[in-house]
C-alpha cells in the first residue's frame, strides 16, 4: 500500500496522496510515544495503538514493507512492530 | 409572532429556593422569589393584558397595559416589572385599570392599520387580542392625523419582512436582538412620535449587521416582523416538536404545519439546548427539503459514464446487494465497507454499523466524525475516561473564565454563542486562541482580554506553554490532583511541562504569541474562578489533534476546572449528530458505547444479540479505505449521508480511490459530489421525513419527529434494513424506537434511554442508566469515568507540512454562519444571499506583495493541488496566513489540503496547508476538469429523467 504512484482520477487529474502512508502513520504514532520516559513503555504504547486501531491487513503490509527493507520506519515503531509479530 | 402552540407567561422563569405566597384576584399563589406579578398571575391562569412583555425577554415596562393594583402600593404598577412579595394582594381587574388599559389600546390602534382580515398575524396578533381583551370599541382620535401608516416596508431579507406601519414600538425586537441573540443590530431611533425601530444606522435589514436569527420576528407581537413563509402560506394548524439537523447545538424546534407542509420553524422555548433561540440555518434554511434537486427515485448504472436508470426500490436494493456479494466473492470479505454520517440519526448510524459488522462480516465502517472530532473521542477517553464533552450548555452561565480554542462559535454554533455572549456580557472573562480575529474577539459589549493569535499548527506548543506557567507559578490545584488524579502520570507531566523548552518565552518563536500574553492567560484561566474551555475543529484537525485534546484535559485537571458546573472541557461538535454517530459504534474499532471490538465479553454480547459471529479485529478507517481502494483491495462502499468527494482532504486522491471501486452505493438527498462516482443511488429522507434521535455536543439525546411523509417512500433506516435483508442478514424493525430499545439493551450508558423516556423528559444527556435515571448534565463529578484522571505527556511535534520559498503561506479553513459544511443543504436555500462563493482571506501585506486586490482571482497552489478563488483582503487573518471556507464544491478547497492527519485517529490536517497565492485570470485546470465532469454527470442524471418521461 505504498500509494506512491500517481493515478488518473475521474476529474482527469493526478492523485498525489498516500506516499508511504503506513510508514508515515507508524512514525507519527512513534512521535507521540517517544515522550515516554522509558523506552519499553514507548514501544508498548506504539504496539498497543497499532494493534487497537489498525486492521490486520494494514499491519501485515507494513511488516512486509519493513521486511523487504523498503520502509523508512523509525526505530521505536520498528521495535513495536516486531513485538506484534506472531511468536 | 409567538408559536401557535405555546403559552407565554410574560416574564422569564426565576429559580429560587425561597418561595413567596401572594394573592392575585383572591387566589393564593406560591412562586419562587424574584418572579414577576405578571408571571405569578399567568401561572395561576389569571391573564393580565400585555404587549411589551414576553417570557423570552426581561421585563421592560413600556406598554403600560399590564398595570395592576397592589394593596399598599401607590398608583398602578406594571405587573411585568414588579416582583412578587410575601403576602402581597394584587387586583388585576377593576374599573380604573380597565379605563387605563382601554386608553392605552386606543392610542395604539389610532396609529395602526385596520387590515386585520388580510394581515398575516390575523388570529395570533397580540395587539388584536389585547384590543378584544380590553373591550376597545372606538378610537376617539380618528385616523386623519399624523401616523406611520404610510411607512415603507423593508422586504430586503429573504426570510422575513419589516412593516413599520404595523409597529407599536414595544422594543421586543430590539430587546430580542440584544438579550437573546447578542448582536445588537436593532435600535429605537428618534424620540416621541418619531420613535421607530431601525436596523443598524437606519439601513435595510439586509444591509445591517443583522444575522437573521429570527429572534425579533418571533418576539414581534404584531405582523411588523413576519416570516415570508407565513405571509405566503397563512397560519399553521398544528405543530410538532423536532430537532434541527444542522450544527451540534441540536436546537429544539416546533415545526408549525399546514398538513404536510412546513409553514415555519419556531424554536421551542422549552428546548433544553436552545431555550427558544435559533439561527438563520435552523429557523429559515429548510427549503432544501423540498428543493427540485431532490432525487426521490432509486437509480442504478453499470459505469459512471452511463446514464442513470430509474428503477423500483426492489430492483435497486436487489442490484446493490448482488453487487456487494459479487465483490466480496471476488475480492474477499474485507473488500467492502460503509461510511455513516453525522447528519443521520442514532438509529440510522447504529443500523449501518450493524449491517457492516453482522451483514458484511467485517468492521470496515467509519463515520464522517473521522474528519472532525475523532481526536476528541481519543483524547478525552485516554485522559478522563469518556469520549465526550463534560458539561451541558447551560453550564456556561456559571463560568467565570471562558477559554475558546480553535472554535468560531458565532459562525459554527451560533445559538450556543449567543448564550456564551450573554454570560460574557454579565462579566465573565474571555480568552481566545485562534490564528484569526474571529468575531468573538471583539463584538458588542465583549472584548477578549487575551487573543492568543497563534500560527496554525502550533496548538500543542501553546498548550504546553500555558501548562508550563500553571506548573511553574504554583497554580496547580494540588488537593484536587492528589484526590482525583493518577499521581504518577501527573508527576511525569509536571516534570515535562516544567522544562524550560516548554516555557512561553521558548515557545514564542514557534507560536508567534507573546510570552507575556500566554502567562497572563494561563494565570487568568487557573485563578479566575470557574474556567471553562470550549474548543472546535481548530483543535482537532491537526496532525497533533489528539495530543492537543489531551493537553486541554491536562490543564483542566491541573487547575481543578472539571467535575462541576461552570467548568469543563467542551468540544463544540460540528454537525448535528457527531456525538451520536460516534456513540453508536460507527468507528471501525468500536461497538456502540466506545467498547473495543477485541473485548471478548462485549463482542459476545453483540454476537448473542445479533446471532452471528463478529470480528475481533478493527476494520478500515476512511483514509485507509481510500488507500486500500487504490491498492485494489477495497472495491465496494455504501455511503449514507456523507459526501467524501467534497469534504475529505486531497480531493484528487479521494476521487482516484472512488474511481477505482466497482460498486459505490450512495444514499443521499441529492446527487452530491460522491454520488457522481456512484453506481447505485438510494434516495434518502430529510430530517422532516423520519423519526429518530440526534445527540448533540452536550451528549443530549433529542427526538427527531416525522412531520411529513418520506419523499422517496422510505426513511433511511428502512433503506438500510432493506439492504441488510437483501444481503442475507435479517432485520425486522417496525419503528426506530425498537432500534433504540436494542441500543439501550446493549450499551451501558444508554440503558435508561427509550423514545418514551425522551418524550417524558424532553431530552436526556447520557449516561442514562440506573445510576443516572434522568441523565447526566455534568460528567466526572466526584470521580472520573476512568477512576483517576490521567495526565499524558504532550510533546510538541511540528507538522510535516512546512512552509518554504515555494509555498510560503499557511492556508487554514473554516465555515461561515450562513452555510453549513459541504453546503448541500444551505446552498439550496436563500442563505446564498449572504455567501454565494468561497473566498480566500488574505492579509493586506501579503496581498500587496502579490499585487492582489479585493475581488481579484487568486490561484492557490499547495503540494496536493491548486485551485482559484476570489480574494478578500482583510486584516482578520495575520500575515503569512490565508483562510477559506469549503462550502462550494467548485471552490476546490480540499483539492489543496493534504493527506497529513492526526497521528492517533487519522483526522485530516485541514487547518495547516502550505500554499502560494498568485493573481490569476482564469479557473485552475482542476476546476475546468471538475466543471466538465460535473456537467457530464448532471447530463447523465437528466437523461434518467428523460428515460422515465418516455
Amino acid at each position: 500500500m505504498s500509494g506512491t504512484e500517481q493515478r488518473e482520477t475521474a476529474h482527469g487529474g493526478e492523485a498525489h496522496g498516500g506516499e508511504q502512508s503506513l510508514v508515515k502513520m507508524a512514525n507519527d504514532i512513534g512521535h507521540f510515544f517517544r515522550a515516554e520516559p522509558r523506552r519499553e513503555d514507548a514501544i508498548a504504547g506504539i504496539a498497543n495503538h497499532i494493534s487497537k486501531f489498525w486492521s490486520r491487513r494494514m499491519r501485515e503490509k507494513l511488516l512486509a514493507q519493513v521486511q523487504s527493507g523498503a520502509a523508512d520506519l523509525e526505530d521505536l515503531p520498528r521495535e513495536a512492530l516486531k513485538s506484534l509479530q506472531p511468536k | 409572532m409567538l408559536s401557535i402552540a405555546e403559552q407565554d407567561y410574560g416574564t422569564p422563569k426565576r429559580d429560587s429556593a425561597t418561595l413567596v405566597t401572594l394573592t392575585i384576584d383572591g387566589r393564593e399563589v406560591t412562586v419562587p422569589a424574584g418572579t414577576s406579578v405578571m408571571r405569578a398571575a399567568a401561572l395561576s391562569d389569571v391573564k393580565i393584558p400585555k404587549l411589551c412583555a414576553t417570557e423570552q425577554l426581561e421585563a421592560f415596562g413600556s406598554c403600560r397595559l399590564c398595570l395592576v393594583q397592589i394593596e399598599g402600593m401607590k398608583g398602578l404598577p406594571a405587573s411585568c416589572t414588579t416582583p412578587v412579595a410575601e403576602g402581597m394582594k394584587v387586583s388585576t381587574q377593576n374599573k380604573q385599570i380597565a379605563e387605563v388599559r382601554r386608553g392605552v389600546m386606543e392610542l395604539y390602534i389610532s396609529d395602526h392599520p385596520l387590515d386585520c382580515l388580510t394581515c398575516p398575524a390575523n388570529g395570533h396578533c397580540e395587539l388584536q387580542d389585547m384590543a378584544g381583551t380590553v373591550g376597545l370599541r372606538e378610537v376617539r382620535y380618528g385616523y386623519e392625523g399624523a401616523s406611520h401608516l404610510a411607512a415603507e416596508k423593508d422586504t430586503s431579507n429573504p426570510y422575513f419582512t419589516f412593516d413599520p406601519s404595523k409597529c407599536i414600538v414595544c422594543s421586543r425586537c430590539v430587546r430580542a436582538c440584544d438579550e437573546q441573540q447578542g448582536t445588537l443590530a436593532l435600535t429605537i431611533q428618534g424620540r416621541g412620535f418619531d420613535s421607530k425601530v431601525a436596523a443598524s444606522q437606519d439601513v435595510s435589514f439586509m444591509d445591517s449587521e443583522c444575522v437573521s436569527c429570527g429572534a425579533c420576528v418571533q418576539a414581534c407581537p404584531t405582523a411588523t416582523l413576519s416570516e415570508k413563509s407565513l405571509i405566503d402560506k397563512g397560519q399553521a394548524e398544528h405543530s410538532l416538536i423536532t430537532t434541527c439537523a444542522y450544527c451540534g447545538v441540536g436546537c429544539s424546534f416546533r415545526a408549525e404545519m399546514q398538513g404536510e407542509e412546513v409553514v415555519r420553524m419556531v424554536p421551542n422555548k422549552d428546548g433544553h439546548a436552545n431555550h427558544g433561540h435559533s439561527c438563520v440555518k435552523g429557523r429559515f434554511a429548510i427549503g432544501y427539503a423540498t428543493h427540485p434537486d431532490r432525487i426521490v427515485k432509486p437509480m442504478i448504472r453499470a459505469k459512471i459514464s452511463d446514464p442513470w436508470r430509474e428503477v423500483s426500490w426492489q430492483e435497486a436494493i436487489g442490484h446493490a446487494a448482488a453487487e456487494l456479494k459479487r465483490v466480496q466473492q471476488k475480492y474477499g470479505a474485507d473488500s467492502i465497507g460503509a461510511i455513516t454520517s453525522s447528519r443521520c440519526s442514532n438509529e440510522e448510524t447504529y443500523l449501518v454499523q450493524k449491517l457492516v459488522r453482522a451483514g458484511f462480516g467485517n468492521n470496515n465502517v467509519d463515520t464522517c466524525a473521522r474528519v472532525c472530532h475523532s481526536p476528541t473521542g481519543y483524547g478525552l477517553k485516554n485522559t478522563l475516561g469518556e469520549s465526550a464533552g463534560t458539561q451541558n450548555f447551560d453550564s456556561v452561565m456559571k463560568a467565570d473564565v471562558i477559554f475558546v480554542i480553535g472554535a468560531n462559535p458565532t459562525d459554527g454554533h451560533p445559538v450556543f454563542a449567543s448564550q456564551m455572549k450573554r454570560r460574557l456580557r454579565q462579566g465573565a472573562h474571555l480568552i481566545v486562541a485562534d490564528p484569526r480575529t474571529i468575531d468573538l474577539v471583539r463584538t458588542p459589549h465583549i472584548v477578549a482580554e487575551h487573543h492568543l493569535k497563534l500560527m496554525p499548527g502550533t496548538n500543542v506548543a501553546l498548550i504546553n506553554s500555558l501548562a508550563h506557567v500553571i506548573v511553574t507559578e504554583g497554580l496547580v490545584k494540588e488537593d484536587f490532583v492528589r484526590a482525583r488524579c493518577d499521581i504518577g502520570s501527573f508527576e511525569q507531566w509536571r516534570a515535562f511541562v516544567a522544562l524550560e523548552s516548554n516555557s512561553p518565552e521558548a515557545m514564542q518563536a514557534i507560536t508567534g504569541v507573546p510570552a507575556g500574553e500566554v502567562r497572563a492567560a494561563a494565570r487568568l484561566y487557573a485563578t479566575g474562578g470557574n474556567g471553562a474551555i470550549y474548543y472546535g475543529l481548530g483543535v482537532t484537525e491537526h496532525s497533533q489533534g489528539s495530543t492537543m485534546v489531551m493537553g486541554i484535559a491536562n490543564i483542566a485537571m491541573a487547575t481543578a476546572n472539571i467535575g462541576r458546573e461552570g467548568v469543563g472541557v467542551n468540544p463544540l461538535r460540528g454537525q448535528n449528530n457527531v456525538q451520536g454517530s460516534c456513540d453508536m459504534g460507527s468507528f471501525p474499532h468500536e461497538f456502540p458505547g466506545y467498547r473495543h471490538v477485541s473485548d471478548d465479553k462485549v463482542r459476545h454480547q453483540f454476537e448473542a444479540a445479533w446471532g452471528v459471529p463478529l470480528r475481533s479485529e478493527p476494520g478500515l478507517r476512511i483514509p485507509n479505505m481510500f488507500e486500500a481502494a487504490l491498492d485494489g483491495d477495497f472495491k465496494a462502499l455504501y455511503i449514507e449521508g456523507e459526501d467524501i468527494a467534497q469534504s475529505d482532504p486531497n480531493t484528487q486522491h479521494v476521487t482516484a480511490a472512488l474511481s477505482s471501486m466497482e460498486c459505490i452505493i450512495v444514499q443521499d438527498l441529492f446527487l452530491n459530489e460522491s454520488a457522481k462516482f456512484a453506481h447505485v443511488f438510494l434516495p434518502g429522507s430529510s430530517f422532516l421525513e423520519k423519526d429518530g434521535t440526534f445527540t448533540n455536543a452536550e451528549r443530549r439525546i433529542s427526538r427527531v419527529r416525522k412531520v411529513m411523509q418520506s419523499k422517496s417512500g422510505y426513511a433511511d433506516w428502512e433503506i438500510t434494513q432493506l439492504l441488510s435483508n437483501a444481503v442475507g442478514f435479517p432485520m425486522n424493525y417496525a419503528h426506530p424506537s425498537e432500534i433504540m430499545d436494542e441500543i439501550a439493551s446493549l450499551t451501558p450508558t444508554f440503558t435508561g434511554v427509550s423514545f418514551d423516556r425522551i418524550d417524558q423528559l424532553g431530552s436526556i444527556q447520557w449516561p442514562c442508566n440506573d445510576q443516572h435515571p434522568e441523565g447526566t448534565p455534568t460528567m466526572h463529578v466526584g470521580e472520573f469515568v476512568r477512576g483517576k484522571g490521567r495526565f499524558l505527556v504532550t510533546e510538541y511535534v511540528p507538522t510535516a507540512e512546512k512552509v518554504n520559498a515555494r509555498f510560503p503561506l499557511i492556508l487554514t479553513t473554516g465555515r461561515i454562519l450562513s452555510q453549513y459544511n459541504v453546503g448541500a443543504q444551505t446552498r439550496r436555500t436563500e442563505n446564498n444571499r449572504w455567501h454565494d462563493e468561497d473566498r480566500l482571506e488574505i492579509h493586506p501585506h501579503d496581498a500587496e506583495e502579490r499585487g492582489i486586490s479585493e475581488g481579484d482571482w487568486v490561484g492557490i497552489a499547495s503540494r496536493a493541488g491548486d485551485t482559484v478563488l476570489r480574494a478578500r483582503v482583510t486584516p482578520r487573518v495575520q500575515p503569512g496566513v490565508v483562510y477559506t471556507t469549503f462550502h462550494f464544491p467548485e471552490s476546490g478547497a480540499n483539492v489543496i489540503t493534504t493527506d497529513n492527519s492526526d497521528w492517533a485517529t487519522n483526522c485530516p490536517e485541514y487547518k495547516v496547508t502550505a500554499v502560494q497565492a498568485t493573481r490569476v485570470s482564469q479557473p485552475s485546470e482542476w476546476q475546468k476538469r471538475f466543471r466538465e465532469f460535473s456537467d457530464t454527470q448532471e447530463a447523465l442524471l437528466k437523461s434518467a429523467d428523460t428515460l422515465v418521461a418516455k
